[in-house]
């Protein structure tokens, strides 16, 4: 039996007596008439922060939180109920709460434990407890001190430092039975940088699926500090950012946020299921650029994206999404993959036991091409290198996105030039991409802190791009 | 398991399970003190409720939720700690007031921390209608979201559906705190929605509309929330870009609230004490022109955010934020209004029923006030840097030609500084979208940037 599997039932089941056999009962419980398939998810969180704020760490917090929730599946209807409760009682009155949406299933049978085993991409370690609470609150203080030595124009520093501990096990009707021990780290720095009466803010994070123990290391956090601290002073200089429709080279690594919103909501699983998404019924159509290759990939390891087994109990893999411009597949749970008589991905996640699993990105980045980047900006007489984005949003099914940028300049021939602020991208998906004319050879994946929202639901993402050069994209700032 | 129980039964219960809730809070008092802390503050809450959704004619989605936990903030001296947990079991609460305990061992000495003055805490409960408990079951809600798909689609326009949802719920709470203070609070919410999809291919849009009220009598009939979605979604087949210049933006009254979600949030403690706030020092200054009012009422009966209490158990009263266009005061809980020197202004956990009262010139009919202008239905991003009051973000609408709707637009962006938009209002219509926490009707901008291709 897996580490991660022993260890979610001595956390999860044993403190309320419950074994195989009981898991075996709710599970058979549930699937009453017309009940096709079902599950059951497992889960405790602990989760902390600590925060400094003008020189201070003033306050923490910790949060625990436990439960399971209860699914079931009839024809294309779902049913869910949950319960912080984990006793066998509890969870039977949960799965007949569950069950009662089923009307024109087929009874469906439980199965027989398929033990899902995927190699562990990241280790178990509690990674709150490998440093003491005076060693965080020292953390932070150097952080502090070092981001307000690097420019007498530094005025404020908020600095913080979270970590989760998650321990989850799904048990489904399809013979599913899987765990998984999450460690999730994340560690920010926002700074504001004042000068002549004009004030400006700039932050960066880092994290991922490890420990404290990565964050500690002072080359790690004075990069933080640094990048935060460049930005706030850059844009104290930065001018208004054009109006209009021109080129925009898009910098390596978080950018890549454009590709979650432009690519990545409109070929989750659910939206094309039901045929709401720009992209939907448009497998192998040209959606793109040749020279664009799109991937969502959950098992890096150590990723902030990236699972062992997602939600529902499936490792995780590489989905092409687009491979040179042609429309490859779709992410998918198991709901909308057998809707869509296809093959779950790993991409069923969700929020906690009180929230429905549904396709969502893990690690979505595109892959590199040819160019040197500065090859890329020496091509642009006049447009805009855009490099750090405050996030983006999608309406999916017209394709349309918009993003901020927090950091961007002006290219003016083929050199950046002056810095620019309030820059803000819009277009339409499959347009842009197709619009997308050389792709740098610098992927870089962020430095691990995305998260992504969808339908109230909030999970960790990572995205990665390398440099793009994208034509006639239409930016919003207040100049003519 | 979680339907919203017959009102007779859920009155008895709510009774029930608020002393269940009080005497939780007494016992983490009594616990905080018995482990040296100098003060305490805590919330007990749980909730209950159900949520379905409804697509092409069938059920989609019917879930049960029911929540409860608590949040407990201790003192050692100013030293604070805070943990919260998600049940109410004897363990988790009793490891939850040791977590806390353990974080206040370690933070740092704050000379802010503290509860707020204990002639401060509300004295008077007045009941304010905020509890509608009703028999919604399952089946119930089905129907009614099925009625609300039905007539959506009903327009051969609608070529897809993401389905109407109907939910309701209750949720109780208690704070308590080292003073003695208790405070009950409890509320039912009911809300409907629906959003369709238009058009096909390329040329698709969705719109939505929805409803949210604290009685579900006060929801608006279900067929009106469907057709509104369809009339919402089929106005903006074959939408147009627009070119790039500077025009004036009218916003709709469910985005203008938006607008003064952004001034409440630029006057709010933190942004303020953090001088992350473009309107930092702006207490007493003319921020907008002298027609504009916008009130605070807490304690509105059945008002979306209302409540006898703040969330450090100081007495809630009206106010007026902005008065003949002049900024009055700030947005303040106990701990922000000490970092500031400052009184609070029982804002602690946010502004409850926030109005911006109609005015301008041809505030009774907005559309009718402009020439041409952009109407903005539709915002999209995050464009919006408090630091600074820059505004940039995605926007669709419609053109306003003589009063009229000429053609929608989309994929633009409009763009300006908060402070210039704030000081460039023409009008505040009385139009107002009474379905959020902060109401607002029509606003009209003299003059944005507005680019497009």
């Amino acid at each position: 039996m897996s580490q991660a599997l022993e260890r979610a039932e001595i956390e999860l089941l044993a403190p309320g007596g419950l074994g195989h056999d009981d898991l075996h009962r709710v599970l058979n419980h549930l699937m009453g008439p017309a009940v096709d398939a079902g599950d059951l998810y497992f889960q405790t969180v602990q989760h902390e922060s600590w925060v400094l704020e003008d020189g201070l760490v003033r306050t923490g917090t910790h949060s625990q939180e436990q439960g399971v929730g209860i699914r079931a599946i009839s024809g294309d209807k779902t049913g869910l109920a949950y319960t912080d409760e984990i006793v066998l009682p509890s969870l039977l009155q949960a799965s007949s709460a569950a069950r009662a949406i089923a009307s024109d299933g087929k009874q469906g049978k439980v199965q027989a434990w398929s033990r899902q085993e995927p190699k562990a991409l990241y280790l178990p370690d509690d990674p709150m407890a490998v440093l003491g609470a005076a060693d965080k609150v020292d953390l932070l203080r150097q952080i502090d001190t070092y981001a307000r030595s690097l420019d007498p124009r530094v005025s404020e520093v908020v600095v913080s430092l979270a970590a989760t501990h998650e321990t989850i096990l799904v048990a489904a009707t399809d013979g599913t039975l899987a765990a998984d021990v999450r460690p999730l780290v994340r560690l920010n720095v926002s700074v504001i940088a004042e000068h002549e009466g004009r004030r400006e803010q700039g932050s960066d994070g880092c994290g991922g699926r490890f420990t404290y123990t990565e964050l500690v290391q002072r080359e790690t956090w004075q990069a933080v500090a640094d990048d935060a601290v460049r930005q706030a002073l850059t844009n104290l200089d930065a001018d208004d950012a054009p109006a209009g429709t021109m080129t925009v080279v898009l910098g390596p690594g978080w950018p890549g946020v454009l590709l979650h919103e432009a690519v990545g909501h409109g070929l989750e699983g659910d939206f094309n299921r039901k045929g709401v998404s720009a992209y939907s019924g448009r497998i192998g159509e040209k959606v793109a650029a040749d020279c664009v290759t799109v991937v969502d990939d959950g098992t890096i390891e150590r990723r902030r994206g990236s699972l062992s087994v997602d939600d529902e109990g499936t490792p995780t893999s590489q989905t092409v999404l687009i491979e040179n411009g042609i429309l490859r597949g779709y992410m998918q749970d198991k709901l909308n993959a057998s809707l869509m008589n296809t093959r779950a991905t790993g991409n069923g996640r969700r929020e906690s036991f009180a929230h429905l699993p549904m396709p969502r990105m893990t690690n979505t980045f595109m892959l590199p091409g040819s160019h040197d980047p500065q090859e890329i900006i020496g091509s642009v007489d006049k447009g805009l290198y855009a490099v750090n984005f405050a996030g983006g949003s999608v309406d999916i099914t017209s394709g349309r996105f918009v993003f901020s940028a927090s950091e961007a300049y002006l290219i003016e021939n083929g050199k950046i030039t002056r810095p620019v602020r309030g820059a803000t991208l819009i277009g339409n998906g499959p347009d842009v991409m197709n619009r997308v004319t050389m792709v740098g050879n610098d992927l870089k994946l962020d430095a691990g802190m995305g998260v992504c929202g969808k339908e109230g639901q909030s999970v960790p993402v990572g995205v990665g791009q390398p440099t793009l050069k994208i034509e006639g994209l239409t930016v919003g700032g207040t100049r003519n | 398991m979680s339907d919203i129980q017959a009102s007779s039964s859920a009155e008895f219960q709510r009774d029930q399970e608020l002393d269940r809730l009080e005497s939780v809070v007494r016992d983490i008092l009594g616990q905080a003190r018995s482990k040296g802390c100098s003060d305490a503050e805590v919330t007990a809450h749980t909730s209950q409720g159900l949520s379905v959704t409804v697509r092409m004619g069938d059920v989609d989605v019917l879930e049960h939720t029911r929540d409860s936990g608590v949040d407990v903030t201790v003192y050692r001296g100013r030293n604070k700690g805070h943990a919260n947990c998600a049940d109410l079991s004897e363990k988790s609460i009793r490891e939850c007031v040791d977590r806390a305990i353990d974080i206040a061992r370690f933070t740092q000495e704050d000379p802010c921390n503290g509860l707020a003055a204990r002639e401060l805490m509300a004295s008077d409960f007045p009941d304010l209608d905020l509890w509608h408990p009703v028999s919604l079951d399952a089946e119930a809600a089905i129907r009614r979201a099925k009625v609300i798909e039905a007539a959506g689609r009903e327009d051969s326009g609608i070529t897809n559906s993401e389905g109407a949802s109907v939910s309701g719920g209750l949720g109780l709470a208690v704070y308590g705190n080292s003073h003695g203070f208790i405070g009950r609070s409890s509320g039912t919410r009911y809300s409907q929605n629906c959003v369709l999809i238009g058009g096909k291919g390329d040329a698709m849009q969705r719109d939505y509309s929805y409803d949210s009220r604290r009685s579900l009598d006060d929801l608006e009939a279900p067929e009106i929330t469907g057709q509104e979605a369809a009339q919402r979604t089929l106005r903006r087949l074959n939408a147009r870009k627009l070119g790039t210049a500077q025009m004036p933006v009218l916003f709709a009254p469910d985005v203008a609230r938006s607008l003064v979600g952004h001034l409440v949030a630029a006057v709010s403690g933190s942004a303020l004490y953090r001088n992350s706030s473009f309107l930092k020092g702006s207490a007493g200054t003319q921020l907008f022109p002298e027609w504009v009012n916008i009130m605070e009422k807490p304690r509105l009966p059945r008002g979306q955010g209302s409540g006898n209490f703040d969330a450090d158990g100081v007495a809630t009263r009206d106010r007026t934020l902005v008065e003949d266009g002049v900024l009055t005061g700030y947005v303040l809980g106990e701990y922000s209004a000490r970092r500031l020197g400052l009184q609070t202004t029982a804002n602690s956990g946010g502004v409850r029923n926030v109005f911006l009262s109609p005015g301008g010139d041809g505030f009774e009919n907005p559309l009718a006030a402009v020439d041409r202008a952009l109407l903005v239905t539709e915002v999209m991003g995050q464009g919006v840097k408090l630091v600074t009051g820059d505004y940039s973000r995605g926007a669709a609408g419609f053109i306003v030609e003589n009063g009229e709707l000429a053609y929608p637009v989309e994929e633009v962006t409009i763009a300006a500084n908060l402070r210039d938009m704030f000081a460039g209002m023409q009008l505040a219509g009385a139009d107002i979208d009474t379905r959020g926490n902060i109401q607002a009707g029509s606003i009209l901008i003299e003059r944005m940037m507005v680019a497009g291709q």
